[in-house]
């Protein structure tokens, strides 16, 4: 018989400060959440119409400490029983990110744990191995207020972006959309609520670009919806914001799902996966639920929690990480721009 | 009982190690240097450099402001985390008083300040002989309401901090011979005398800790102006 070797359960602490949570989780093996905390800002973003980064800085400083306590505190752990911390180094709001960096490594290097800066969309991708183990190759449609991306994995740590927006996120352009139907911050569940119960949709063009692209572009169908509200108005017609929010969740599904599908099929993947904030979107999870289904391809999204900012997802995505041997300095600093990189290469 | 100072507050990066009233290790630069990826490094150095480690620290002193926002918001993350994860209390000082304790041999009025651009500074005015109590509070003002309050103390002002050139000539244009200025060598936080001062000051422990916050002496620009709105309706 040969050698049995006994492999050691790995827990490690993530960290999320990139936009406006502040979250700490602690995950085992990278599947399994033993704990996640997040504090939520929205509320004293609200009255500014959208994230203010200094006032989102200003109350990671005071979230930061108690959040992890809180991580620890559900746990029932102790720094000692960690084996590593996982920090999202980038993307996001600078001054965001380096609250929860610099946390981290003092956390880090009190208890003398390695650290592992962190991709924060790898992290949206990989809130998905804490639902159900990813198969490659996968495919990852990645929507959320500042991201629209479908991202190619031919296995753990292997991210190639097939495709993504040339302009807007596709939350961003819910949020502006909202902007115009006076709907206040944050506008995109409100939208996604209206699109549902609103039976008639007002036609927005679809913009497919070129035919192989599987780029996204959505400022022009944010500008329709403008134009569609301010010719209405000086016609002195009645405006239905219910037929918009629709036409317009209509159009972003439509164009979302088609791309997806036609990669999944081009990459012949066997699982594909929606991450990010948009990917709680109702139309367009079940959209996707729809047409995986009849294509016979697995399909996942993770539960609201997880599509959402969160710390669980870093530690997920960092715990690969940590097990490709990938580990960052005491220098280690925000990386507003950082870009999805493989790290397996 | 071995303390760590921490000033991250403006463009100098100083931290100490001060053990049982002795100064271990000292380190200040005044490059523009990038403090989230610079400050663990150079706590890590003066540790190592003592042959010590974080869980020999006994308690922490950091520079809570005013000054530039992103700057003092790493020194108190990095030294809330470490005060409260090692469970050690944990004290702020001002980034003003700690400058002014640059100049605790002289005997009268230290005023500190910091360049907030567009002809603002923070600053603020202490009383060397008595325990540096301040004698004008520290504050975001225009440097002409700053000499306006200076000139009002009737009294010579020593002038410690090197963003003081930038302002020298109109401060000299209202006080004349009262504006004394301070050789360029105490010009720089000093984290030992942080930690000095640290040491007369109460301490934070538990939900204190949790609380800490930077003391940005101004609000941010958009609550200002929401606030500014709210009056306006
Ligand atoms: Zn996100």
């Amino acid at each position: 018989m040969g050698e049995f070797i006994m492999e050691k359960d790995l827990y490690i602490l993530g960290i999320e400060s990139s936009c406006d949570e502040t979250a700490a989780s602690i995950v085992k093996n990278g599947t399994e959440i033993i704990s996640n905390v997040v504090a939520s800002q929205i509320e004293s973003h609200k009255r500014f119409g959208g994230v203010v980064p200094e006032i989102a800085s200003r109350h990671h400083v005071e979230n930061v400490t108690i959040v992890l306590e809180e991580a620890l505190k559900q746990a029932n752990m102790e720094p000692k029983d960690l084996d590593a911390v996982c920090i999202t180094e980038g993307p996001g709001l600078v001054g965001a990110l380096l609250i929860g960096i610099n946390a981290a490594k003092a956390f880090a290097f009190a208890h003398n744990l390695p650290i592992v800066g962190t991709h924060h969309i790898a992290g949206h991708i990989y809130a998905n191995n804490l639902m159900q183990p990813m198969e490659f190759p996968l495919l990852a449609l990645v929507v959320s207020g500042g991201h629209t991306e479908l991202v190619l994995m031919k296995e753990h740590g292997s991210f190639e972006v097939i495709g993504e927006t040339r302009d807007d996120a596709a939350g961003e352009a819910y949020d502006k959309v909202a902007r115009v139907l006076d709907i206040p911050y944050p506008g995109g569940p409100r939208i996604d609520q209206m699109a549902h119960e609103s039976d008639e949709a007002i036609e927005f063009p679809r913009v497919w670009l070129e035919p192989n692209s599987y780029d996204f572009s959505f400022s022009g169908l944010k500008s329709a919806v403008i134009n569609y509200q301010h010719n209405a108005k000086q016609r002195g017609g009645d405006i239905n914001p219910y037929h918009i929010a629709k036409g317009f969740q209509d159009s972003v599904v439509e164009v979302l799902s088609t791309k997806t599908l036609r990669a999944a099929r081009e990459f012949n993947v066997k699982q594909v996966i929606a991450a990010g904030g948009v990917s709680a979107n109702k139309g367009l999870r079940t959209e996707l639920e729809k047409i995986f289904n009849e294509e016979g391809i697995p399909f996942f999204v993770p539960p609201l929690k997880l599509c959402t900012d969160n710390a669980a997802m870093i530690a997920a995505a960092g715990t690969e990480m940590f097990k490709a041997g990938k580990r960052s300095g005491w220098d280690l600093n925000g990386r507003p721009g950082m870009e999805l990189r493989s790290w397996n290469d | 009982m071995i303390w760590l100072g921490i000033d991250t507050a403006n463009t100098p990066l100083a931290v100490a190690l001060v053990k049982d009233g002795q100064v271990l290790a000292n380190e200040v630069t005044n490059i523009k240097l990038n403090h989230s990826g610079g400050a663990m490094l150079a706590i890590e150095r003066l540790l190592t450099r003592v042959k010590l480690t974080a869980q020999d620290i006994d308690a922490v002193a950091v520079s809570e402001g005013p000054g530039s926002y992103t700057g003092i918001r790493i020194g108190v993350t990095i030294a809330k985390t470490l005060a409260w994860t090692l469970n050690k209390p944990l004290v702020g000082v001002s980034s003003l008083k700690m400058l002014a304790a640059n100049a605790a041999m002289y005997n009268g009025i230290v005023c500190t300040l910091i360049d907030a651009r567009r002809q603002n500074v923070y600053a603020g005015a202490f009383d060397a002989a008595n325990g540096f109590e301040n004698v004008v509070e520290d504050h975001h003002y225009s440097i002409a309401d700053l000499i306006e309050k200076l000139d009002s103390l009737n009294a010579p002002v020593l002038f410690v901090g090197h963003d003081v050139d930038t302002f020298w000539d109109v401060i000299v244009e209202t006080l004349g011979e009262r504006a004394v200025r301070a050789p360029y060598t105490i010009d720089l936080p000093d984290a030992a005398q942080l930690i000095y001062l640290a040491e007369k000051m109460p301490q934070l422990t538990g939900d204190a800790v949790h609380n800490f916050v930077p003391q940005y002496r101004r609000l941010a620009e958009a609550e200002a102006n929401w606030i500014k709105e709210q009056k306006n309706k």
